[in-house]
């Protein structure tokens, strides 16, 4: 298959940057979209000009260090999939295919597509635990906690931190994200004790990093590669309002 | 000869006195420890922050150290522990089926065929029991039953049920776990974490471990990095094969060049090539996605009896199918280890049996299984794993059998260390998967997030504080030193050479036949002549890498291609000493498989009267010496690992 690309390009954080054309062919249906990525920069190297800079680790699809921004959706076209589990066969045929990093204020640009997620981190830091120093753990079958519950944290669990959910939000706001963490543990039995603080300390601090707030708009949720639910936001917000 | 043999030197794993059993409990009730008031006076250096990393840097943390983590990834809940599936081992008997400590440790030890440490290997059990614990506590949302208390699964090599487990994504919760007490730690101002940050060298003054240099990647400077002890947690290094299950990034350049300033590394080529992964598509291709081996607890292994077969797969009646692992090994069946089932695997590969386009895979069927016990409990166990095989191929497996192939996965070698987790440069401590501990020649699966975990959260903060009680009275530790000095010297002119080659070829380009190399001569089947060859190969292309690379010559900034040089370099010389490995140890045992040796149904033919140790490769010069540890069997008779 013959691609055209649109990409940003962008030397540095200081840098303006700016969108750069491209041209891939005889790509193979089944290559994904990084390794499509990959050849290009292959043959920029070749012939001693930069490579474009993007994230990924795992490439498969649960390190969360993807993250394009592909003709307007955040790890692109296909829902509740992120970067590195995008094929090339979900593009048509010759399609002109726009590519930018995640974009957020909290999230500048280091280079090209890579961006700055460490406000991530610094929202789990502030309380995104339960705080069990090592040693002090019962036994594990002490707390019996049903299935079900079990599963619903879990979905809240599978949180990548690839920050899909502040790029699509038009507020840039991580609500999505912290939701995710304050709900996963908020289910547990072992997590209910801190959470009155854990909720005040995440929330404040994803508003002190400069995250926007939630107009609940929903499209964080349809890009989320872990399809993660915003009923954790309403849970969130209902529990930080008590 | 490619190596020499160092016969005067035995190494000391500093096993403590006692039965099997009171071993470990003995080492604490004698260990020094430093009392709460002084510990924030001794800096530790943990590189890495996997599951090894973060559980150590967190639970030294908590003990009151001060603490300073690095790892490349730009946050460190992203280290490449984040990609395990199927689950982590641990003895708690839940099952009532006949589970115990020593039956975990027999397990273990026969499963790495008896080329582990007993000692090593029955603490590994024996701690294994708190992990879960620890783990729950932290909110790891592992699997329920419904009447709440936790359930288990089979994984391979294995009779009972002992595998707890996170959907298919363990690793990345028992990960978040460790990765949340340690942002606590940071939060608290007991742990530093520099993310993004890669090390380049250790820093030894009179043989002792002082210090690290790193390259912040993100804008190309140098720093060095003092300490009291430092902690290499860098995991695995199967990425050398280029095509493997590890992430991108994953690489053997921190424990190589600790190599390189004296560290030992051990059974090099002792690699875990996992048989359930995708297969090869195409040349393009990046990596090999694993498909977790729980999946064998359901699924049906075959090829097609005939060869060339064309039929599709739901077209070939039940008399046209082989179940070669049923067959061959009917008491484990599709749960046999993993180096047998990919070596059968490749066995019927190679004899013209197998699948799929580029006649490289077998099949993995869930039709009996989704006929028995229905599609939604196929689905609640395994889901996210059908959907991730859908993603990727395009194949829906509940209703047509996935397409698998062994692939490089697990480097059972690494960093010598001795029981106390200490390589034999003292001050530098090896864990996790960086080291060559606990799993002989062919590591069990779930038993190495185990291993991560009991190392970090359990050996090493008992262990390295008797290192820093040792040394006295804290003193702050100093960077300016000659040996810092130097140390970062040569790191830059290292990274001014790689990017002034100016050649015509890409890294990738260099790292692609490299691990062509290793598949095809130190993979599944080694021999003498392939080995010999291999090592010829290597030193060809190293010698091409030197002059022919071509690197953006850029080294403020971020310049992806650099740090893929250096860690390609290392590969380079890794590579070499993973076949002089091979080629020193003239018996087939685990994954470590010589043609030469083998029984008339080629099954692998053990030497233990003359290979029974652990090889532990000291630089020198140009010629890498070999000297071995003895492995003693006081307390277990090593026998033919039968899985008949
Ligand atoms: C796909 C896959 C599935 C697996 N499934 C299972 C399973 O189900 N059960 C099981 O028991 N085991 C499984 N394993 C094995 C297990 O996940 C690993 O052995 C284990 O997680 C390794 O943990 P670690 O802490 O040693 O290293 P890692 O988690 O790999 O962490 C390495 C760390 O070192 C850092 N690092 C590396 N080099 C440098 C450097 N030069 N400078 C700075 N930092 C550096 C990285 O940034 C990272 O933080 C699986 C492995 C893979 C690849
Ligand atoms: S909530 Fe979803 S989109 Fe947001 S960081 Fe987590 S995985 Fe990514
Ligand atoms: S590269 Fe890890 S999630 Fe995409």
């Amino acid at each position: 298959m013959d691609f055209k690309l649109k990409i940003w390009r962008q030397d540095n954080p200081q840098s303006k940057g700016k969108m750069v054309d491209y041209e891939v062919k005889k790509i193979s249906p089944d290559t994904s979209f990084l390794e499509m990525l990959d050849q290009l920069n292959e043959t920029l190297i070749l012939r001693g000009e930069n490579p474009i800079s993007f994230d990924y680790d795992c490439r498969e699809g649960i390190c969360g260090q993807c993250c394009l921004f592909i003709n307007g959706r955040a790890h692109g076209p296909i829902e509740h999939t992120s970067t590195c589990q995008l094929h090339m066969r979900s593009f048509r045929e010759g399609e002109t295919i726009h590519v930018e990093p995640f974009r957020a204020g909290p999230f500048p640009v280091k280079k090209d597509l890579k961006i700055d997620r460490q406000a991530l981190d610094k929202i789990i830091a502030s309380g995104g635990y339960i705080s069990v120093n090592n040693g002090q753990a019962p036994e594990a079958n002490q707390t019996l906690i049903d299935s079900d519950t079990i599963e619903q944290a879990f979905d809240a669990a599978s949180c990548i931190g690839c920050g899909a959910c502040v790029a699509s939000c038009k507020n840039g706001s991580a609500a999505l994200f912290t939701a995710a963490k304050i709900s996963h543990l908020f289910q547990l039995p072992q997590g209910k004790i801190e959470h009155k603080k854990r909720i005040k300390n995440m929330v404040e601090t994803m508003d002190q990093l400069g995250f926007g707030a939630c107009s609940n708009t929903g499209a964080c949720e349809v890009e989320c590669p872990q399809g993660i639910s915003i009923s954790h936001i309403a849970l969130m917000n209902r529990e930080f309002w008590k | 000869m490619y190596y020499t043999t160092d016969t005067a030197t035995t190494p000391n794993a500093k096993i403590p006195e006692g039965d099997l059993k009171d071993k470990w409990s003995n080492f604490k009730d004698k260990t020094r420890l430093i009392s709460p008031n002084n510990r924030h006076q001794y800096k530790i250096l943990v590189v890495g922050t996997g599951l090894s990393g973060a559980s150590a840097a967190a639970s030294l943390a908590e003990l009151g150290y001060n603490v300073s983590t690095f790892c490349f990834q730009d946050s460190p809940r992203r280290a490449h522990s984040v990609a395990a599936q199927g689950g982590v081992n641990a003895m708690k008997n839940y099952k009532n089926d006949g589970d115990s400590v020593y039956r975990m440790f027999y397990d273990t030890l026969k499963g790495g065929d008896f080329r582990a440490r007993e000692a090593n290997v029955y603490r590994l059990a024996e701690c294994s029991s708190h992990l879960i614990d620890q783990a729950v506590a932290q909110g790891v949302p592992f699997a329920r039953e419904y009447s709440g208390y936790l359930a288990n699964r089979s994984f391979g090599g294995v009779q009972v049920s002992r595998t707890f487990y996170a959907r298919g994504q363990t690793g990345q919760q028992l990960l978040l776990g460790a990765y949340q007490a340690m942002m606590r730690q940071v939060h608290l101002g007991r742990i530093k974490s520099f993310t993004r940050h890669e090390m380049l060298d250790l820093v030894t003054e009179n043989g002792v471990a002082k210090g690290i240099i790193v390259r912040n990647m993100d804008n190309g400077e140098i720093s060095r990095h003092a300490a009291h002890a430092v902690v290499l947690a860098t995991g695995g290094f199967g990425k050398i094969y280029y095509l493997s299950t590890l992430a991108m990034g994953c690489n053997g350049s921190a424990i190589w060049r600790a190599h390189k300033k004296g560290a030992w590394t051990s059974c090099p080529s002792w690699t875990q090539i996992h048989p359930t992964c995708l297969p090869q598509a195409g040349n393009y291709q990046s990596k090999l996605t694993l498909m977790s081996e729980s999946l064998r607890n359901d699924g049906r292994i075959w090829v097609p009896q005939t060869k060339n077969e064309n039929r599709k797969a739901i077209e070939i009646p039940e008399e046209d199918r082989d179940y070669y692992l049923e067959r061959k090994y009917p008491s484990y069946g599709n749960l046999a280890p993993r180096d047998i089932a990919s070596r059968a695997a490749k066995e019927r590969i190679d004899a013209g049996h197998g699948v799929g386009p580029l006649k490289n895979a077998v099949y993995l069927d869930f039709k009996d299984a989704i006929a028995t016990q229905g599609k939604d409990i196929i689905s609640k166990k395994y889901g996210n794993l059908f959907n991730m095989y859908e993603k990727i191929t395009g194949i829906n497996a509940y209703q047509q059998p996935m397409m698998i192939s062994p692939a490089a996965h697990f480097s059972m070698g690494g960093l010598w260390v001795d029981y106390e987790l200490s390589t034999n440069i003292p001050g530098l401590y090896a864990i996790g998967e960086a080291n060559f501990s606990d799993h002989g020649a062919n590591r069990l699966g779930a038993n190495s997030l185990l291993q991560a975990c009991i190392d970090g959260y359990y050996i090493l903060p008992q262990t390295l504080p008797q290192y820093l009680a040792q040394q006295g009275k804290a003193t702050p530790p100093e960077s300016s030193s000659e040996a810092f000095m130097n140390a970062e010297n040569q790191v830059r002119s290292q990274l001014e050479e790689l990017s002034g080659i100016n050649g015509s070829k890409t890294v990738d380009h260099f790292h692609r036949e490299l691990g062509k190399i290793l598949y095809d001569k130190c993979g599944l089947s080694r021999s003498a002549k392939g080995l010999t060859e291999a090592i010829e190969s290597i030193r060809v292309l190293r010698k091409s890498f030197f002059q022919e690379l071509k690197i953006p010559q850029v080294l403020q900034g971020i310049n992806e291609e650099l740090e893929k040089a250096g860690r390609v370099a290392d590969y380079l010389e890794i590579g070499e000493l993973m076949c002089i490995d091979a080629l020193s140890r003239e018996e087939s045992c685990g994954a470590h498989f010589r043609e030469e040796h083998q029984t008339p149904d080629g099954e692998a033919k053990r030497n233990d009267s003359d290979f029974s140790y652990i090889s532990c490769w000291k630089k020198n010069e140009d010629t890498p010496v070999l000297i071995k540890e003895p492995l003693q069997f006081e307390f277990t008779k090593p026998t033919e690992r039968s899985y008949k």
